[in-house]
């Protein structure tokens, strides 16, 4: 054990349930430091119900999540962001009323000393400071026509890309994306992978994401999980989870 | 390329050109109504001056933080009646007191709002200032019974000028908030509450935060309300008030600081100019709320914006 990295995240027998609707059954599975795995599965497999799990906004019925040594059980949200994880959601959801740039430093705002009275008297070191930071994500992403733009009046494209800065503008340890490609021309998605490449070197990020397009999460994750109707079905690389009979299944059974 | 030049040059008060302008004709505006020797326009600029304190406030919670509260007239008669009883202090700590004890009704009422939304918080602060009408018209201690209270009254010119300035320093402190991390915890809450959690904004402080600001000036609008009057009853604190500052917020332009200044200027002006016909006044107002939600939501301050960009762009488009 003691060669091993030590992981991350740990999920273990994670289980919840909507009624009679089981979402997630028994689920589990480790991240070490600096790894980059995908979850696949059809429809209602449970994948985004996993990351609301993780990322606070459900409880899950039994089950642990361990972050860097610590249960997330039971934190809300916003506790989750705090440890340092960040998250994006399938259906997007920004703050549409504000501007690029607004958003960005909301993606800041774990990080901003809070001092109402400077508020009030417009003491603004602490803001200049985070502007920087979100003006190299504006750079590193491509933002710089929309920096003042309302997201609302945004392009789908430009919006999942300004998701995607405001996570990052968290500086987290652990990245969730919630089908970071889904929407996307061919165009975009390879810019969007060509991206999660290089933020992964320079953030030294780890990463979690689903992804239906099998061939965007194979280029990505050198490791990935299946789901199939709340169970995990498969896990190890690409290649071993896709010869697998049950994910073949569960593909087929979802497109029959 | 598009890069930014200087943050401190983003972050400088009053950059545009447009609202440089409309600032240095609300400063002109207030400068000439005392030389106008008219004493009705004294007396009007300054209860647009008293009002708007409270629409700003208002408008932070309703506008800015998108949490639809009728609780006003609840804080507006905390803020007087706590102002007339505290009156022997000196005269900013009696309104600064005044501006807490509604602050701290406002943390009170606000937890609801953990729990309520949208149209469920509205009836449940609605209850709140009925049940502060309720508690004023049956507690003679607190209210002086039929007699009513009586607030001391510094001349109007002297008001006039105090109440000009304070909403000046209310308005500066209203921008400075906006644009800063609080103010910005607050419109992300509008926009999506799951999205403010998942960056790490606390859904109960940022609530609580925008009830207590927004209560505190509502308080002092009522401080400076009892001032204005010198002399309170409940009856002042009733529903009504309750529609006139929602009309200033809806009319204004919700989450816009001149929309909060236009907003009251427009339910101070309007039965003024109907004079005797004092019924007419509420239909007034339910009907412009109505036209403004159907024709412009943005309020006034939604279609000025809107005219400078016409102008701008004009003749091009
Ligand atoms: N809030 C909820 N209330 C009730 N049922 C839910 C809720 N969230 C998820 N479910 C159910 O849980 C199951 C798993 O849903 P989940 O969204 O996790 O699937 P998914 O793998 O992300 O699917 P997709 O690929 O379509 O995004 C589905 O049957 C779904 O209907
Ligand atoms: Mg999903």
């Amino acid at each position: 054990m003691a060669d091993l990295p030590r992981p991350l995240l740990t999920v273990e027998g994670l289980s919840l349930a909507f009624g009679g609707i089981r979402a997630l059954r028994g689920v589990g599975f480790s991240l070490a430091e600096g790894e980059t795995l995908a979850v696949i599965g059809p429809n209602g497999s449970g994948k985004t119900s996993l990351f609301n799990c993780i990322s606070g906004a459900y409880t899950p019925g039994a089950g642990s999540i361990t972050f860097q040594g610590k249960s997330l059980l039971g934190l809300s949200p916003d506790r989750v962001a705090r440890r340092g994880i960040a998250r994006t959601f399938q259906n997007l959801r920004l703050f549409l009323g504000l501007p690029v740039i607004d958003n960005l430093l909301l993606g800041r705002h774990l990080h901003f000393r809070k001092n109402l009275a400077a508020a009030f008297f417009r003491l603004r070191g602490e803001e200049i400071r985070h502007r920087e930071k979100c003006e190299e994500l504006i750079e590193f992403l491509d933002l710089e026509p929309y920096r003042n733009v309302r997201v609302a009046d945004c392009a789908y494209g430009v919006q999942k890309r300004v998701e995607l800065a405001r996570a990052l503008a968290l500086e987290p340890r652990l990245l969730l994306l919630d089908e970071p490609a889904s929407g996307l021309t061919g165009e975009e998605k390879e810019e969007v992978a060509y991206w999660l490449h290089e933020m992964r070197g320079r953030f030294g990020l780890t990463l979690l994401f689903v992804e239906h397009d099998l061939r965007f999460a194979s280029r990505l994750a050198p490791r990935m999980i299946a789901l199939d109707r709340g169970e995990k079905i498969a896990e190890g690389t690409p290649a071993e989870v896709q010869r697998q009979p049950a994910v073949a299944r569960a593909y087929l059974g979802d497109a029959a | 390329m598009d890069l930014v030049e200087s943050h401190q040059e983003e972050l400088r008060f009053a950059r545009g050109r447009v609202v440089r302008a409309l600032l240095i004709a609300g400063v002109a505006i207030a400068i000439a109504v005392p030389f106008s020797g008219q004493p009705a326009w004294i007396v009007r600029g300054t209860l647009i001056a008293i009002t708007a304190i409270g629409v700003l406030g208002q408008n932070l919670l309703i506008g800015h933080t998108g949490q639809i509260s009728f609780g006003q007239a609840g804080f507006l008669a905390i803020g007087a009646y706590t102002f007339a009883h505290v009156q022997m202090l000196p005269w900013p700590l009696a309104l600064l007191v005044a501006g807490l004890a509604a602050a701290v009704a406002g943390v009170l009422v606000g937890f609801p709002s953990l729990r309520l939304k949208g149209p469920y918080l509205a009836i449940a602060t609605l209850g709140f200032g009925i049940a502060v009408y309720q508690l004023l018209a049956n507690a003679s201690w607190l209210s002086g019974g039929r007699t009513g209270v009586a607030v001391q009254r510094p001349p109007m010119e002297w008001l006039y000028w105090q109440d000009v300035l304070l909403l000046a320093i209310f308005a500066l402190a209203t921008v400075n908030l906006i644009s800063s991390y609080a103010g910005r915890a607050f419109m992300a809450v509008r926009d999506s509450e799951i999205a403010a959690e998942a960056v790490g904004v606390n859904l109960t402080r940022t609530k609580l935060l925008a009830f207590a600001v927004s209560s505190f000036y509502t308080g002092v609008h009522g401080a400076l309300f009892a001032q204005f009057l010198g002399h309170l009853e409940p009856e002042l604190f009733n529903l009504g008030e309750v529609l006139t500052l929602f009309v200033a917020i809806t009319v204004g332009g919700l989450a816009s600081i001149e929309g909060s200044i236009f907003g009251a200027a427009f339910v101070v002006l309007a039965p003024a100019v109907f004079g005797a016909a004092r019924w007419a006044v509420p239909v007034l107002f339910g009907g412009s709320i109505i036209v403004v939600l159907v024709f412009e939501p943005g309020g006034l301050a939604g279609g000025l914006r809107k005219a400078r960009v016409a102008l701008e762009q004009w003749p091009f488009r």
